[in-house]
């Protein structure tokens, strides 16, 4: 509603004032590129601000200022600085936030621009992240990818004697709720052996759901979009549902949590284990109290294996930006495969580059970056985030929906009826022609 | 008088229930207190504390070394100084003539000041944004200021028509009987009376300017320019993960001026609003 209201705005307020656009040629010769960063961990920050400068200092000619923005207010600002003619030149976002401005036209396809060497290096299915509309176009880079793991407690873990999953061998969704049963058998009262964090409960249940084979969005013959709820797509919500609600073997009580709102309880050995985005890691090394020891493992898998959705970070370009040909070179530059890697070792994230993911330092033990790597081949886009009308319908049918499920407040049956019906009648808003 | 005594369990009653709304004001602010001087382990308790058991400046020092908060907070004290002096020097002599001369025009004045508090953000940001940048104020801090003397206007207008009313129009019309033109009243008279006013409306618009976040975050371009309440977003990731040892410590620093401001003002403010309400 309120994107409704900024675009309507927008479009009032250009009728009245009229748009101009001063593409002014620089007068000292000096290029001069807006780049709009979100990074905001400290290591994260100093490498982006690292290679700002270092990019600074071999090209005179072309300088970029680093600019500090925000993952909280990201959308609403860019979508003010698009219609004002205001917007930073580069462009740092996630993927699933460039739809409305890919197909609003504020972004550049990046096609014709694209040095070869960065196209190679990132594979197909990272690419299909930020490709919109019918003439697939392509309006960022994906550089950043998170898959989700469970981060677990090793002690508790090892000491249960239960199977500890590898990528090679993860557990099965089935025998994750069994082991979830004896390891909350074994810890004592109070004490469950997962935490489930779902204040977003949406991007969770779909993205895992692409391991048991579930999309939930349908692409038809005639390109519309449409929701169908399949056994598949079932495996995962309803395992939560029933560790919640049935064996009891997660809290009801951290359901309306974020992820670092389940660490307390997790360093105080009340969770054995949370299901949390391979970045939280950087918290726990932080925050875990001395002494304790944790590790990273592959989420469960169904009959699809490792996969699972992602929307990686991304870099894009504005379309009114006169300066396109420099602001490429420095994506060039900026994600290289050796700086690549150190915007993923700053972010705690994985390179989509297959160059930096082959880097050793990725594939460490330490920290679980290992098992993060080893998971990186099987990441692909997030079910819906090209579907049109997919923020209303997840704000609107999908979050409170599976809110109530895991709860316990209503069944499967309604879970899908909701899902599906109300979901379709939102989506065909959508779709009209 | 009688009818104002209460008896002790409900006077007992009355300070209990002022208690605990006090300690429900200050929770936020003294939790803000506490996690700001604890260490990471700490705040990554499950059973947390009031007073920090190994309480720690890290977070502050952290803070400092990761954003230039003085500077966002010399922005934030220019643009908020600003807005409200501009704010409160216009909108005192129109609070005036619309309280005193009422009037059709006055009173859809004064509806059309109501009304325009409904409007969202989201609703002005836009044809704000173009106009600024039409007169080229975009990355200005005096853009921004003009913006917040807009946005603060209506809202000190119609707090300062209450305060122009409850001055009686007969001290104005003794003042005339004894021979003093309409420029002697005003800053004999009336002036005077309406110094609490004008004070607990700067201080409004100095709050509302010092707190304002998104006309900052989309007007303000370059990391020089930014206010205090932007530069605390950038302890925030993703899906709300927040830094929140170091956010912790700057937004408590970012509450400071405030705390200041109202502490020095406060005693004029009351004892303002107080004076001459009985008869001596």
């Amino acid at each position: 509603m309120r994107r409704r209201i900024l675009t309507l705005t927008a479009a009032l307020a250009l009728l009245l004032t009229g748009c101009t656009t001063g593409n002014d040629a620089p007068e000292d010769g000096v290029v001069r590129l807006r780049f709009q960063s979100l990074a905001w961990q400290k290591e994260s920050v100093d490498a982006n601000r690292q290679l700002v400068k270092e990019w600074n200092a071999s090209h005179p000619d072309v300088q970029v200022e680093y600019v500090q923005g925000s993952w909280d207010s990201v959308h609403d600002q860019l979508l003010t600085s698009f219609e004002g003619g205001e917007a930073p030149d580069i462009i740092h976002d996630a993927s699933d936030d460039l739809a409305d401005f890919a197909y609003g036209g504020d972004l550049a396809d990046l096609r014709p621009l694209l040095p070869e060497r960065l196209r190679a290096d990132i594979p197909a299915r990272s690419w299909e992240t930020t490709t919109f509309g019918s003439d697939k176009g392509v309006y960022g880079v994906p550089f950043l990818q998170e898959p989700r793991v469970i981060i677990a407690n090793r002690k508790i873990l090892e000491s249960s004697g239960v199977r500890v999953p590898t990528p090679e061998k993860p557990w099965t969704w089935t025998e994750f709720r069994q082991i979830t049963r004896d390891l909350t058998r074994g810890m004592g009262p109070g004490r469950y052996a997962v935490a489930w964090p779902l204040k977003e409960p949406v991007s969770v249940s779909l993205n895992l759901g692409l391991s048991a084979g579930g999309q939930l969005f349908h692409r038809e013959a005639d390109g519309r979009v449409t929701v169908r709820f399949t056994e598949a797509d079932a495996v995962v919500p309803g395992t939560i549902h029933d560790q919640v609600a049935t064996d009891r073997t997660a809290p009801r009580t951290t359901l309306g949590s974020g992820g670092s709102d389940t660490l307390p309880g997790f360093f105080a050995g009340k969770y054995a284990m949370v299901p949390l985005g391979f970045a939280y890691r950087q918290q726990i090394a932080q925050q875990a109290p001395e002494g304790f020891e944790w590790t990273v493992l592959p989420a469960p898998v169904g009959s699809a294996g490792l996969t699972q959705g992602v929307s990686p970070q991304t870099l894009s370009i504005a379309e009114d930006s006169p300066y396109k040909k420099e602001a490429v070179a420095f994506l060039d530059f900026f994600l290289r495969p050796e700086n690549m890697v150190r915007l993923a070792r700053g972010d705690w994230m994985l390179p989509t580059g297959a160059a930096a993911l082959a880097d050793p330092s990725l594939h460490t033990a330490r920290d679980g970056w290992a098992t993060g790597a080893a998971v990186a081949e099987r990441l692909r886009p997030a079910p819906a985030q090209s579907v049109r009308g997919y923020p209303e319908w997840k704000d609107k049918v999908a979050t409170p929906a599976f809110q109530e499920y895991y709860s316990g407040a209503i069944d499967g049956v309604e879970l899908r009826r909701r899902l599906v019906e109300d979901g379709n009648r939102v989506l065909a808003r959508y779709q009209r022609k | 008088m009688s009818a104002l005594r209460t008896s002790r369990p409900a006077r007992i009653g009355q300070y209990a229930a002022l208690l605990a709304y006090l300690v429900f004001l200050a929770f936020p602010f003294l939790w803000l207190v506490s996690t700001a001087f604890k260490p990471a382990p700490e705040l990554a308790s499950l059973h947390p504390t009031w007073i920090p058991k190994d309480p720690t400046l890290d977070n502050f020092r952290q803070a400092f070394d990761e954003q230039p908060l003085l500077r966002a907070a010399a922005n934030s004290l220019v643009a908020a100084v600003a807005a409200a002096v501009i704010a409160v020097a216009v909108a005192t002599p129109l609070a005036y003539v619309t309280a005193r001369h009422r009037g059709r025009l006055a009173s859809a004045a004064t509806g059309w000041v109501v009304i325009s508090q409904a409007f969202p953000f989201v609703l002005v940001i836009i044809p704000l944004f173009l106009i600024l940048k039409n007169l080229h104020l975009i990355n200005s801090v005096f853009g921004l200021v003009l913006v917040y003397v807009v946005w603060s206007l209506p809202f000190a207008l119609w707090m300062l028509m209450g305060y122009v009313r409850a001055v009686p129009a007969e001290l104005e019309e003794a003042a005339a009987v004894d021979g003093a033109g309409r420029l002697r009243t005003l800053v004999s008279v009336t002036a005077p009376l309406l110094v609490p006013g004008i004070v607990a409306t700067a201080l409004f618009a100095f709050v509302t300017a010092w707190n304002e976040f998104f006309f900052a975050l989309v007007l303000l371009k370059t990391p020089e320019k930014q206010t205090l309440p932007v530069v605390l977003t950038h302890f925030l990731g993703a899906e709300g993960v927040a830094d929140l040892g170091p956010l912790a410590a700057a937004a408590f620093l970012a509450t400071l001026p405030s705390l200041v401001v109202f502490a020095v003002l406060q005693r004029r403010i009351t004892g303002g609003m107080l004076a001459g309400a009985v008869k001596s």
